[in-house]
């Protein structure tokens, strides 16, 4: 869904970058972490490959793997981990059955 | 006689003060640290370009965080700081490191301090799947590194001091908190107050962050039991539902949980260097053995910080500063040996402050054992308490290992950070055993997933 999850509180005065989520194009700030990027506009990060559930990440300091999101060539990245760039694509839909074995 | 090669892992409190103490004998030792930049998890550092001060991100503490954080950088030129770099695997005398999530290196050793921390320590509760529930720590971290709340309105549900310590940090930053909700009862917190009082600035600090959070009328309730985080499996979570202490069932509204239950170590470097662990009692979790300066069993190894003994901030820095003298007199290099007494005797008082902790703020090991069978335990896995039931009834499993062999539990991505504790309850309850002989989830290589590339080129090095 799409009603965004976080909220900002503060720190908003940086400089605006553009990402594209899941073909869409969307807002964030420079110096946000991609989860961050991608969380201020949607509610979701990707799916469970074991249930029927969304997924938005759980740790945040690079210990659960919750928030494995892929670019459009299909690296893996992880969100909360990885700084936002101006530019960025990301798909967070359920693709990653339909991909080939990633080296 | 060259200098010992030493390797400090983690730029946290802990480590930090380690590699001081190894730069002012003389050394250049290696710090490998997983994070962008120092500070570790409680003195996380915002990215360049935020213009929060220090008393805004870490209010008592600022000082503390700004003297870490000048340390470090006065440290900078005499290091090999080795940033955004993960030690995933640990063989005879060498650490194998992943920088950028692709470079590699396999680095030789003398001495290696380990300084890996903590992470949130969970207890599963129906629905914490859904998305917007997040650790404690994590609702943290969103805050202190990128100035955002996890939801609209937030329930912190739990137990620990992280609990008031958190909420207290989103209401002052003008987030909304719908509750704060702690399994421990007043009267455990009451009966801790002679321990605590070891140290009486944390205890003061402690009760005067319960009492902002009181007079700003958030919901504040002690002795609960969580029923579960409502919600749906598109929109992610819609509320909880808990008992209190008199068993009447209450619910609360909200976006976004942060769960947590105090902290557990991070242990798996100590586990690959094969370092001997211990069941510690008051905390119901296995701990890798040292002796009162931070050597573990295994030659050359040495542990600080809370990846060692969950001591905090403060106790993490002494710690730190001890191991690496204890390193550096067993290399027969002595450092300031004249301040190990000291260092030891700060240490005995911060432990003495943890026992308390766990007395007023205790691990509740009875709600996993009455987890309903539907309930997820494994979030990486989908394992359900039910799964794991019968795994122990009808396939005899009775020890951690075998458990997550013949179910999957603690085999996904996180490898049992997670679930680890509260599995061990549940097959410790399934099997009637006490929770030390159902043992714990071994640590094994690469503690974090990596691509099967990262381990072949290191093996082409070799």
């Amino acid at each position: 869904m799409n009603v965004p999850r976080f909220v900002r509180l503060a720190e908003q005065g940086r400089a605006p970058i553009r990402v594209t989520i899941d073909g869409r194009e969307a807002h964030a700030l420079e110096g946000d972490t991609l989860m961050v990027a991608l969380l201020s506009n949607t509610g979701q990060l990707r799916h469970s490959e074991f249930g029927p559930e969304v997924r938005s990440g759980f740790c945040l300091m690079g210990a659960c793997q919750d928030c494995w999101v892929r670019d459009e060539q299909g690296n893996r990245m992880r969100a909360c981990t990885t700084t936002a760039r101006d530019g960025m694509a990301v798909r967070t839909t359920k693709e990653e059955a339909t991909w080939p074995t990633l080296a | 006689m060259a200098d010992p090669r030493v390797i400090v892992v983690g730029a946290g409190p802990a480590g930090v003060r380690a590699a001081q103490a190894l730069v002012e004998a003389g050394l250049r030792p290696t710090v490998v640290d997983e994070g962008r930049r120092d500070g570790g998890q409680i003195y996380r550092r915002q990215p360049e370009g935020f213009a929060r001060s220090y008393p805004q991100l870490y209010g008592t503490e600022a000082q503390k965080a700004k003297d870490l954080h000048d340390s470090f950088e006065a440290l900078r030129p005499h290091i090999d700081y080795r940033p955004e770099t993960l030690a995933w695997n640990l063989t005879a005398g060498q650490l194998h490191v992943v920088a950028g999530g692709e470079r590699t290196a396999v680095l030789p050793y003398d001495s290696l301090i380990v300084c890996s921390g903590a992470t949130d320590r969970l207890l599963p509760v129906e629905g914490w799947h859904y998305a917007g529930c997040y650790s404690l720590g994590a609702a943290q971290i969103a805050l202190k590194s990128q100035a955002c709340s996890i939801g609209k309105r937030v329930v912190f549900m739990g137990t620990g001091p992280l609990l008031y310590l958190v909420a207290s940090q989103y209401l002052k930053a003008g987030a909304q908190v719908a509750a704060v909700l702690d399994t421990s009862s007043l009267s455990t917190r009451i009966r801790a107050l002679p321990a605590l009082a070891a140290r009486p600035a944390l205890l003061w600090n402690g009760l005067k962050l319960v009492a902002m959070l009181r007079s700003a009328g958030v919901r504040l309730m002690a002795g609960i039991s969580p029923v579960a985080v409502t919600g749906d499996d598109e929109r992610g979570v819609s509320g909880v539902r808990l008992r209190d202490a008199q068993g009447r069932e209450h619910s609360f509204e909200c976006d976004a949980v942060g769960l947590g239950y105090h902290l557990r170590s991070e242990g798996q470097l100590a586990d690959l260097a094969k370092c001997h662990f211990d069941f510690d009692e008051p905390s119901r979790q296995w701990l890798p053995r040292i002796d009162e300066d931070g050597r573990s069993s295994a030659p050359g190894v040495y542990l600080a910080g809370d990846g060692a003994r969950i001591l905090g901030a403060d106790g993490a820095e002494a710690a730190g500063r001890l191991a690496a003298l204890a390193a550096l007199k067993d290399a027969g290099r002595p450092h300031a040996v004249v301040e190990m007494p000291q260092l030891r005797k700060r240490l005995a008082t911060m432990d003495k402050f943890r026992r308390g902790l766990l007395q007023a703020f205790p691990w509740p090991h009875q709600l996993a054992s009455q987890l309903p069978d539907r309930a997820i335990v494994c979030r990486c896995e989908g394992v359900s308490a039910g799964d794991l039931r019968a795994t122990v009834r009808d396939l005899g499993a009775q020890e951690m290992n075998r458990a997550k062999a013949l179910c999957r539990v603690g085999m996904g991505r996180c490898q049992g950070r997670y679930c680890g504790h509260a599995a061990a309850e549940l097959v410790a309850d399934a099997a009637v055993l006490p929770i030390e002989r159902v043992g714990r989830l071994r640590g094994q290589g690469p503690v974090k997933p990596l691509p099967m590339s990262v381990p072949l080129a290191v093996e082409e090095q070799a």
